[in-house]
């Protein structure tokens, strides 16, 4: 790799495709997880699923990688913002975006602030309890309740709308991001391009589906 | 042939050269028939601004048939206009109807400064160009053509990123302002066939060094370059020359 790599436009790129392609693995592994909720059984498969991401000493290790691809995804997004803005310093009076691209495609941006804010109130909802300041009690199998949490949290009817929006922004955020990351790795082939883009499609309503139907399933009495 | 002309209002980037500070002038376009090309158009303005002792209205053109690409003209928010796969100088009036207001600026990009209204210096290409957008030959007598054999389905699509004619609207249609469509098809061009193989690793390499030094922005694959190219040059150019770079750097020993 030659010095210069990071500081391309390309290396740049490069950058935000590998961390979003890495962020959407963690969605994987995350959205598994919770789907445990939906057995039904007041949460007993789920806290087990929890108490074994909370204590494998892997998953810890992986906590950090992930929380470090998040920032330099960030990071890099805001260095690149402020590089495009320098590129043309005087705008246009008229524009016509619709035009030619996705509403969501050039609103990348704006759609990661909303996702960080997300963040920011869903760490604070369950990460930091579970991490830092104690779940209350423990289940019929003797392992942390964070099960307890998720239907305390979910009660209130505010959260829940907030959860089922930010999926929607998650939703598009990905629709743009699954298939560019391909497209910035250049990883581009007349026969498989096209199945890449579908999977994106599939990919970016279904999960963020799943994720919006917790807090929905919890909060109207669907799961107990 | 009065019959079925148009009377427009175009509001027009006004700015004296480099330096100054542009705003927009307003102008009456009267009496325009609908087959007249929209550089067409400009001209029966300019004369009658010429003819009353008033300074015309700057833009570039040369060719006024698509293949040349000077007419640059961000018209209504789009590059070239409203019409898709076209150039200014073949969008037709008939694109627009009696009583529009059309607005009309030059190239936005810190790499494509305004010369005088419309017209933008695109030199900045060209030092892309210069940087590895070529082959080296030797000279001597001229070889045969058919001495290399170059499969059709690889001419073909060398010969596709070879449409582009450098004219720059990927660069205004870009939100970022990036010139990854033009740099990959000239880099695609090349790298295609076997006489572009030989410098293809350096030739990405410089090409995006000196793209990036010229102080385009960065992609973000919206795709509204491809969308409004005038010559249809694919996005995937744009996903070679990632690939190609992202290998040549790999392997480069500098
Ligand atoms: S890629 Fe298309 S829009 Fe860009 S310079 Fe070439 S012809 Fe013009
Ligand atoms: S004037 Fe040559 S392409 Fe329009």
């Amino acid at each position: 790799m030659s010095k210069g790599f990071l500081k391309s436009s390309i290396g740049k790129k490069f950058v935000m495709g590998t961390t979003g392609l890495f962020l959407i693995s963690f969605l994987v592994v995350h959205c598994f997880i919770n789907a445990l909720i939906f057995f039904n059984d007041g949460g007993l498969t789920f806290n087990i699923g929890a108490h074994f991401m909370a204590k494998n000493w892997l998953i810890r290790f992986g906590e950090i990688v992930l929380f470090a691809g998040l920032i330099i995804h960030m990071v890099q997004a805001l260095v690149l913002t402020m590089d495009n803005k320098k590129s043309r310093p005087i705008g246009y009076e008229k524009i016509d975006g619709a035009a030619n691209s996705s509403w969501y495609s050039r609103s990348m941006g704006l759609l990661g602030t909303l996702l960080l804010m997300f963040l920011i109130i869903h760490l604070a909802h369950f990460w930091v309890k579970s991490r830092f300041t104690g779940l209350p009690g423990e289940d019929a199998n003797g392992h942390e309740n964070l099960y307890a949490v998720m239907q305390e949290t979910f009660k209130q009817l505010w959260v829940v709308i907030l959860y089922c929006l930010s999926m929607i922004s998650l939703s598009y955020h990905l629709l743009h991001g699954f298939q560019s990351a391909f497209q910035t790795l250049g990883l581009n082939h007349a026969k498989y391009t096209p199945l890449i883009k579908k999977a994106g499609v599939a990919f970016s309503i279904i999960v963020p589906l799943i994720f919006a139907a917790m807090p929905l399933a919890m909060h109207f009495g669907m799961i107990k | 042939m009065s019959h079925g002309n148009m009377n427009l209002t175009l509001k027009v980037w006004k700015q004296k050269n480099k330096d100054s500070k542009g705003k927009f002038e307003t102008y009456d376009a009267k009496g325009i028939s609908p087959d007249m090309s929209f550089l067409e158009m400009f001209d029966v303005v300019n004369e009658q601004l010429i003819s009353s002792g008033k300074e015309p209205i700057a833009f570039d053109h040369d060719c006024r048939e698509g293949i040349c690409g000077m007419c640059s003209m961000y018209i209504n928010g789009r590059p070239h206009g409203p019409k898709q796969g076209v150039t200014t100088c073949q969008l037709h009036m008939r694109s627009f109807k009696d009583g529009d207001v059309i607005v009309v600026e030059p190239w936005r990009s810190a790499a494509f400064p305004v010369i005088k209204d419309l017209a933008v210096d695109r030199s900045s290409f060209d030092r892309i160009m210069a940087a590895g957008g070529f082959v080296s030959v030797n000279t001597g007598n001229a070889k045969d053509a058919n001495n290399i054999l170059i499969p059709k389905p690889d001419a073909d699509e060398a010969f596709e990123a070879a449409a582009c004619i450098g004219c720059g609207a990927c660069v205004a249609a870009c939100k970022n302002a990036s010139a990854m469509l033009f740099v990959s098809a000239k880099v695609s061009q090349l790298a295609l066939l076997p006489q572009g193989k030989i410098e293809a690793r350096e030739r990405v390499l410089n090409m995006v060094a000196q793209m990036d030094e010229e102080g385009f922005g960065n992609c973000t694959n919206t795709g509204a370059c491809e969308a409004e190219c005038p010559k249809s040059i694919s996005l995937e150019n744009i996903a070679r020359m990632n690939r190609e770079y992202l290998v040549s750097n790999a392997l480069s020993k500098k």
